[in-house]
């Protein structure tokens, strides 16, 4: 009776199409259905429902994981319709972790050896899609049955089926790989070919090695056939074996070369090139008439053959890069093509062009392409430019004062978003290029003049970039006053408050000197009496009294409201500026309307702005990221201790005091004037108070604290250590990059290299070839060292690594001896595709005992001693697969 | 819009999400322009994505280095052969009103992640043997109003 007020699918689509708005409540309301209707005994209801529910989880999403078990019950109705919904429930909701997946196991075992064609392949399609390790262990003798069905399509699906069987359960290999490969060889049905490749072209792309002995198979179908599918499949598996072996690259190449330019198929013409050039790119003759073709997929009218023309020459690029350079025109005309992939490409390929000689040149072009392009494309192409530029240390750079100046360029142009990047590069090189530093400086002021730069939040960080250059190499700025002004314009609060701290702390450097060299002149003037007029020293700074009173009121007002900012950066920096600038006023003041005292007073300000000058004078280097490590352990300090005693160690060293004037040690909230004030003596009293917090702190938290100033008694050791300036620049010294040509006009600037910390950890990260338990196996059944499954199942996992090795290898060894072997026969032999199976079967009888034929027999016998031994196998090297190569009579 | 998704291994929201993703970025692609987008960001590693529409209907490939990228634009070529011959000229409703026959399309020509058959032909075999079959099962039984009108076509 439910079934006859049941809505169908039908009606639920049709629903679904007329809700506007209120999709979800509609949705909603039918799940609330199908809860109750799948509960129905009948069957038809129940495969309704959860036909409904499936539909409305691959449209909605909706979860039904829940109906799990009524799927299980659908498919084990006798009706077909009924079944299939439940099949097609299972393949869309099932996944390995399903709780009740184990339970269909059986009904699949059923399907799959049903006689009605379309439930078997019910069973398969579910089996490839939902398959677990226990479904697959279950399973794989039906499998192997149907793998040898007179019905094609269900043996086609069957040899699909494995490919799971094999990822899931790898011993299933030594159950149906013989059967797989024999399939290889059924060439009377192209459909059994077609999708057994597909099978081989999946395993091979995974562990390639593996497959290498079925390189006669695989050349016979690239010879013989005459499917294109096919012949795409078997080109991607000798893409991957050809860098194996050379013997084989040798032998596939001539076929290949023909086959390209017979096919009237572009996809498999495209995939010749493509293995060509990924494979074959030592054969000098095929990659020409490859790059032949290239050119006629260039000039193509569709977007499709242009784009992968370019995409096979940036697959040739590294190794060949005339190929590129004799279209060099197309690929920059391409820069402009409407198609996104298609300016992608070029893009690459102009990146890969680039050398030393022309750079300027192409950074120019590209430049010039970033402007008029949309945004995403422009921030494409800045972003190449800047990861090629600066590839392994600036390598291709000769002229860093144009890089620079272009640096400042980019900063400009409309869309740049590459703030983050471009501010990483200014600072890295103002650090490591000494020569330089006077353009970053320019540069850098330039940016900061102009007051439009501040309104875009993309530029915050090249600005912040810029200022930090600005402070930190001020000697090079011509009109620091003007600087000064820049620094603290208005515009800068529309900066984030990291930024506006850097341009504070850059503001307080070039004040300091302005200051210096004010006083430096104001002295020399005096020994010289001859004013502040002397043109040698002040006019080259612009440092008039006035212009010193000038600085310290636009301090006074640009600075003054920030000492109250909410940001603590701000904050401190604000007041540390102004507390300096309160501690210098009265005495520069008498020195800027000359008095009597003026001298004494003018000493004493030197003094105080001599010391900060000096503190900032001080160079910063890049620094090794391995310069940790090099810091040599003193003696007598012992490290890995326990550090319960720290506090009495800490206590007794207390109260330190500083012997330099410090910046940040202070944090007196009073007002900034009380900071200066001070010598030692006034000022030790803040900062050991603060220690005593601070010994307090530990005293609560103890072991968690390291001592910062703790060891008056480590002191002497501590200045053992170079400090990490020091460090650098003999790190630095050793490594100079002794690169120059001797032709350049101008030479290239030094670059300041670390040895190795400017180069990433990469090594140890190389992924191992994975040995993993099915490349075990297909090597074990390809090479002959079958074993009885039944104890390969159940083998323990513990010992798997110690008989890998062994077997491993075995296996090359029994290779070897095949190859001899072969290589015995070679004379005879004709057809060296029979001559394997010959050999195969030749083993069949050898287990069944029957001891025929005298070369077989000693052979056999070779063979079984090893089985025996298999554990034991300890003398010949690992790893000669790789080095064992296939003989040419294989071919 | 209509959309239908098939994973072939893909794991639930995840997907739907990066189908939406792509779909939007699918449709605001230019006329004329190459039918493959880089995919990799969503379906992981090496996956590209192809797409081809006819008229209003959009089709969508995701594959991997396994597959030509030419020969992935034929086989939507197939795909969408065959629903002509099945709905003769295809159209949205079709699509929209018959989503198990379409994945019944769908897994003879893709079966486990592999390209099986690239005939529509030999698909269009199958798919009439497994609607007789439905009849069959159907006309057993009692012939209800949810006997879904497709199978009539």
């Amino acid at each position: 009776m439910d079934s006859l007020f049941q809505r169908s699918l039908d009606d639920i689509i049709k629903g679904l199409r007329h809700q506007q708005a209120g999709e979800s409540a509609f949705v909603s309301k039918v799940l609330e259905e199908v809860r109750r209707e799948i509960k129905s005994t009948d069957s038809h209801t129940k495969s309704t429902a959860l036909q409904k529910l499936t539909y409305l989880h691959s449209i909605c999403f909706v979860d039904m994981s829940w109906a799990a078990f009524h799927a299980i019950e659908c498919i084990s109705y006798p009706n077909f319709t009924h079944k299939k919904v439940g099949y097609l429930a299972i393949s869309q909701s099932f996944q390995e972790s399903t709780p009740v997946i184990l339970l269909i196991s059986n009904q699949l075992r059923k399907d799959l050896k049903s006689n009605v064609e379309v439930e078997v392949s019910l069973a398969l399609e579910c089996l490839s899609r939902i398959g677990n390790l226990d479904l697959c262990r279950d399973l794989t003798p039906e499998v192997f049955t149907l793998m040898a069905s007179s019905r094609i399509p269900v043996r086609k699906k069957a040899i699909g089926v494995v490919l799971r069987l094999f990822g899931k359960y790898p011993d299933a290999v030594r159950v149906c790989f013989k059967r797989l490969v024999e399939s290889l060889e059924s060439s009377d049905s192209p459909p059994i070919v077609s999708a057994v490749i597909g099978v081989f072209c999946e395993l091979a792309s995974k562990d390639p090695k593996a497959y290498l002995p079925l390189a006669p198979e695989f050349y016979k179908i690239l010879v013989d056939s005459r499917n294109n599918w096919v012949l795409i499949k078997v080109l991607k598996i000798f893409t991957k074996l050809a860098p194996l072996e050379p013997r084989l690259a040798k032998k596939i190449v001539e076929p290949i070369c023909e086959l390209m330019s017979k096919t009237g198929a572009k996809s498999l013409m495209f995939e010749c090139i493509r293995t060509i050039l990924t494979s074959l790119a030592e054969h000098e003759s095929a990659v020409k008439l490859a790059a032949g073709r290239i050119n006629e997929l260039l000039i193509d009218e569709d977007p499709n053959l242009r784009y992968l023309g370019l995409h096979a020459l940036a697959i040739v690029a590294p190794k060949h890069i005339w190929a590129v350079l004799e279209n060099k025109e197309f690929v920059i005309k391409s820069l402009s093509d409407p198609d996104p992939n298609i300016k992608l490409e070029s893009l690459r390929l102009v990146m890969e062009m680039v050398s030393e000689s022309n750079v300027v040149e192409i950074c120019r072009v590209l430049v010039n392409y970033a402007t008029k392009s949309e945004p995403e494309f422009c921030n494409v192409i800045l972003g190449s430019i800047l990861s090629t530029c600066s590839n392994n240390v600036y390598e291709i750079i000769v002229d860093f004062d144009w890089y620079v100046s272009l640096l400042g360029e980019m900063s400009r142009i409309q869309h740049c978003q590459k703030g983050e990047e471009i501010e990483n590069q200014l600072i890295d090189i103002g650090m490591r290029v000494q020569d330089v530093r006077p353009e970053l400086v320019r540069v850098g002021r330039d940016l900061l003049m102009d007051p439009a730069l501040l309104g875009n939040p993309f530029l915050h960080r090249i600005l912040s970039a810029a200022a930090w250059l600005c402070g930190e190499y001020v000697e090079f700025i011509r009109n620091p006053v003007e600087l000064m002004e820049s620094l603290l314009q208005p515009r800068t609060s529309l900066l984030p408050p990291s930024v506006r701290a850097v341009y504070l702390e850059s503001a307080f450097k070039a004040l300091v000197f302005c200051l210096h060299s004010y006083l430096k002149s104001a002295t020399s003037s005096d020994h010289s009496a001859l004013g502040l007029s002397d043109p040698g020293v002040s006019k080259e700074n612009h440092i008039t009294p006035d212009s010193v009173l000038h600085l310290l009121n636009l301090i006074d007002m640009a600075v003054g409201p920030l000492s109250g900012s909410y940001d603590v950066e701000i904050q401190e920096r604000a007041r540390n500026i102004l507390g300096f600038t309160e501690l210098i006023k009265p005495v520069l003041s008498d020195s800027l309307h000359p008095q009597d005292e003026r001298h004494k007073q003018q000493v004493e300000a030197s003094k105080m702005v001599r010391l900060l000058h000096d503190t900032f004078s001080d160079e910063l280097g890049p620094v090794s990221m391995s310069a940790q490590g090099r810091v040599p352990v003193p003696d007598g300090l012992v490290l890995h201790e326990n550090l319960a005693d720290l506090e009495a160690v800490c206590g007794s060293s207390l109260p330190a005091s500083s012997a330099t004037i410090s910046f940040e040690g202070s944090h007196n909230v009073e007002g900034a004037t009380s900071i200066f004030i001070s010598d030692q003596k006034e000022e030790s009293e803040p900062s050991s108070e603060s220690t005593s917090l601070l010994a307090e702190h530990r005293k609560r938290h103890g072991l968690y604290y390291l001592p910062s100033e703790k060891n008056t008694e480590h002191h002497e050791a501590n200045n053992d250590y170079p400090p990490a300036n020091e460090l650098k620049s003999e790190l630095a010294e050793q490594s100079f990059l002794p690169k120059r040509k001797s032709k350049q006009v101008k030479a290239r600037p030094v670059v300041v290299k670390l040895d190795e910390g400017d180069v990433l950890p990469i090594s140890s990260k190389i992924p191992q070839a994975k040995d993993d338990s099915l490349s075990e196996a297909v090597r074990d059944v390809l090479l002959g060292n079958e074993a009885d499954a039944d104890t390969l199942t159940q083998k323990a996992a513990a010992d798997s690594v110690i008989r890998k090795k062994g077997k491993e290898k075995l296996n090359a060894k029994e290779q070897e001896d095949d190859l001899d072997h072969m290589d015995s026969q070679s004379g005879t032999v004709q057809n060296p595709v029979k001559e394997r199976s010959k050999r195969s079967s030749r083993k069949q009888n050898a287990d069944e005992g029957d001891h025929g034929g005298d070369k077989g027999k000693q052979k056999r016998r070779h063979r079984h001693g090893k089985h025996r031994t298999r554990e034991g196998v300890q003398n010949p090297p690992a790893n000669v697969i790789s080095q064992t190569p296939v003989p040419d009579l294989l071919l | 819009m209509i959309s239908l998704y098939r994973w072939n291994f893909c794991e639930g929201k995840a997907c739907g999400e990066a189908a939406g993703d792509y779909t939007d970025r699918v449709w605001s692609r230019a006329e004329n322009v190459s039918n493959f987008m880089e995919a990799d960001s969503i379906f992981g590693p090496d996956s590209r994505l192809v797409y081809k529409h006819y008229a209003t209907l959009y089709f969508v490939f995701v594959f991997d280095s396994s597959e030509n990228e030419l020969a992935m634009l034929d086989l939507i070529q197939v795909f969408v052969e065959t629903l002509d011959k099945c709905f003769r000229n295809v159209c949205e409703l079709d699509i929209v009103f018959n989503y198990s026959k379409l994945h019944t399309i769908l897994d003879e020509i893709i079966f486990g992640g592999q390209v099986l058959e690239t005939s529509s032909a030999e698909v269009m075999k199958v798919v009439e043997e497994i609607s007789r079959q439905e009849s069959a099962s159907n006309s057993i039984g009692l012939v209800t109003k949810t006997v879904s009108g497709w199978r009539n076509r």
